[in-house]
């Protein structure tokens, strides 16, 4: 499988905004947070197609989300997921001395996760956290 | 059926406060003027709401009494050592103000989500200082808008409608008809393009960008828009001109600007991917704006350097001001969570990251700030107000979160809520419970109250009080 070393970038879009407000738990909140917007030249050199399965990993965590084609091109080797509990996973707490997290221009890897799923949110809290 | 008007929007930190609301039956039925995120808040709220306070059992969150969630909250935070009070943002001053009562009653450490989200820029804003004002200001004088790391088209939906490009100032003239054209324009290339490469059968080559100097509408003296970020976002789309940014150079290119405002020479021919001349004539269009302004956002303070990059924007804007008027004004996310940083500095001296465990007031973001303790694990119990930190906490963070005994006042169902070992419903503040929210320019509005709460909800203040009174009963205090 090609992979891919990019960029992480996360972010507010208007989806994830409107996807908040019809619920945290619901099926909206999923589809516009769990994704990557993909530059379309890295998408083919990953040989993936909208809304195929990539895996990102960073040193501090892994996940599986939705390719999207982004539309705000070109960004070659940048990787754009929205704010969520799926970004989250790959984010470090380290501060160093500043109290915020480095949540933007993280390094990581991009694969193409055909045979894996996405995780619902039940499902990942159940992963993670091993509550509820 | 009553309309009522001059509703604030709950949401983002732009707080608009000209929604009309239809309420029929306690229902919200149509909304005017709202953008899609407040429009789809004020249609969906009461869809996916808790309305009973839950409890978490042999593992399992179950049903109980209001009286009897506050209790065991009381409970957990005035048995805890080293408790955290976290979120609001996304609630009234009012609650926040009985937050910090409760905070120093209990000696916890209250934090609020600047501390993930603006926070590096108040550390900058305390170490630079910052000139700024009212939205008000700007809408009715700027003659040069630069967003910079900030994309007000999906976080901010209204912000260029209603404070700078696209609204019709007493002195500047609305960019919308302009805008419109231009849009108009690329769609026409386009089509026409297409058209060419349709009959000649083959693909023209596209058209270089850059190297053809700065467009003209830049040099005009009306209202124009530069965008800064690392991606073409839409806000990029409808700029007069975007700045693409290599990531994590924001620093580099701040500072570059700073050295040609001062007519200094750069030995380089470009700094963060754009040529060092197109970078000149950018910083004589800043220099010869009457009133210029730069709202920047996460795309800084999120980004390497943290506040070191909003050190060299409010540096760059200070510098501006020896030769015009510039402002700079931070991109605040949640209505209120300015509100949030100016009621902690009214009762602590400090807006966030405020560590009352001593009894007294301490404050040293990097340590007393809520995802440096997480991180540390040093903290045995949480209460979180209006907030998601297990969905928003990088994942070590909010697993040290949920691994203590978890306190959530929220109105809806989140992954913090289910994570929670007391969840406790609140009345949607804005909508169903009244207060005050601080917009992102610092002025405060009210919240209003258009519909009732269902019977188990409380506002998140009435629950505040009520958490405090139990503490203090405990405590013999």
């Amino acid at each position: 499988m090609p992979k891919l070393k990019v960029l992480l970038l996360t972010g507010r879009t208007i989806d994830q905004g409107v996807g908040r407000e019809r619920g945290k738990l619901s099926e909206e909140y999923m589809k516009s947070v769990a994704i990557g917007e993909i530059d379309p030249d890295d998408m083919k050199r990953l040989g993936i197609s909208d809304n195929n399965n990539v895996r990102v990993s960073t040193d501090f965590g892994t996940v599986v989300v939705r390719a999207v084609k982004s539309k705000s091109t070109p960004h070659p080797s940048i990787i754009f997921i929205p704010y969520g509990p799926w970004a989250s996973l790959l984010m470090n707490s380290e501060t160093r001395g500043t109290g915020m997290p480095t949540l933007k221009g993280i390094s990581a890897e991009v694969e193409p996760a055909p045979e894996e799923s996405v995780m619902t949110v039940a499902e990942l809290l159940k992963k993670h956290f091993k509550k509820g | 059926m009553p309309v009522i008007s001059h509703v604030t929007c709950p949401v983002c930190g732009d707080f608009c406060d000209d929604i009309e609301v239809t309420v029929k039956n306690n229902v919200v039925t149509d909304v005017k003027y709202a953008c899609a995120v407040g429009a789809a808040r004020f249609l969906n709220y009461s869809n996916h709401r808790q309305t009973r306070p839950l409890m978490r059992k042999n593992g399992e969150l179950v049903e109980c009494s209001l009286n009897e969630a506050i209790q065991r909250s009381a409970e957990i935070l005035a048995d805890a050592s080293y408790p955290i009070l976290f979120g609001w943002s996304s609630t009234s001053c009012e609650a926040t103000r009985v937050g910090l009562e409760l905070a120093e009653e209990i000696g916890a450490v209250i934090d609020n989500t600047s501390t993930i989200c603006h926070g590096p820029s108040i550390l900058s804003i305390q170490d630079i200082g910052i000139s700024s004002c009212t939205l008000g200001q700007l809408r009715h004088r700027a003659d040069l808008v630069f967003y910079w790391g900030s994309n007000p088209w999906s976080a901010h939906p209204r912000h260029i409608e209603r404070y700078t490009m696209f609204t019709e100032g007493r002195f500047r003239e609305s960019a919308w008809k302009r805008y419109v054209a231009r849009i108009g324009g690329i769609l026409t290339r386009k089509r026409l393009k297409r058209a060419v490469n349709l009959l000649l059968g083959r693909r023209l080559p596209p058209q270089p960008e850059g190297g053809q100097g700065l467009p003209y509408t830049l040099l005009r003296k009306e209202r124009k828009m530069v965008v800064a970020d690392v991606r073409r976002t839409r806000t990029a789309e409808a700029a007069d001109y975007f700045i693409q940014v290599e990531p994590n150079k924001d620093y580099e290119l701040l500072q570059a600007f700073r050295m040609l405002i001062r007519d200094e020479q750069l030995d380089v021919e470009e700094v963060a991917g754009i040529p060092v001349g197109v970078l000149e004539e950018v910083a004589d269009v800043m220099i010869g704006c009457e009133l210029g302004v730069l709202f920047f956002g996460l795309g800084l303070t999120m980004s390497g350097g943290k506040h070191r990059n909003i050190d060299a924007a409010l540096s760059l804007v200070r510098d501006l001001n020896q030769y015009t008027k510039f402002l700079i004004m931070p991109m605040r996310g949640h209505f209120n969570v300015t509100g949030a940083n100016v009621v902690s500095t009214w009762q602590t001296g400090y807006p966030f990251a405020v560590d009352l465990s001593q009894g007294y007031p301490q404050y040293n973001p990097g340590e007393t700030s809520v995802i440096d303790i997480l991180r540390r694990g040093e903290s045995d119990a949480a209460l979180v107000v209006a907030s998601d930190p297990v969905a928003h906490f990088p994942r070590e963070a909010a697993q040290n979160l949920a691994k203590n005994p978890l306190v959530v006042i929220d109105p809806e169902p989140t992954p913090t809520s289910l994570m929670a070992d007391v969840v406790i419903p609140s009345a949607f503040v804005g909508i169903e419970a009244e207060g005050t929210a601080y917009r992102m320019d610092h002025v405060p509005l009210p919240l209003k109250k258009i519909a009732e709460p269902p019977k188990t909800c409380l506002s998140d203040e009435e629950i505040l009080q009520r958490i405090l009174l139990e503490v203090r009963k405990m405590r013999g205090s």
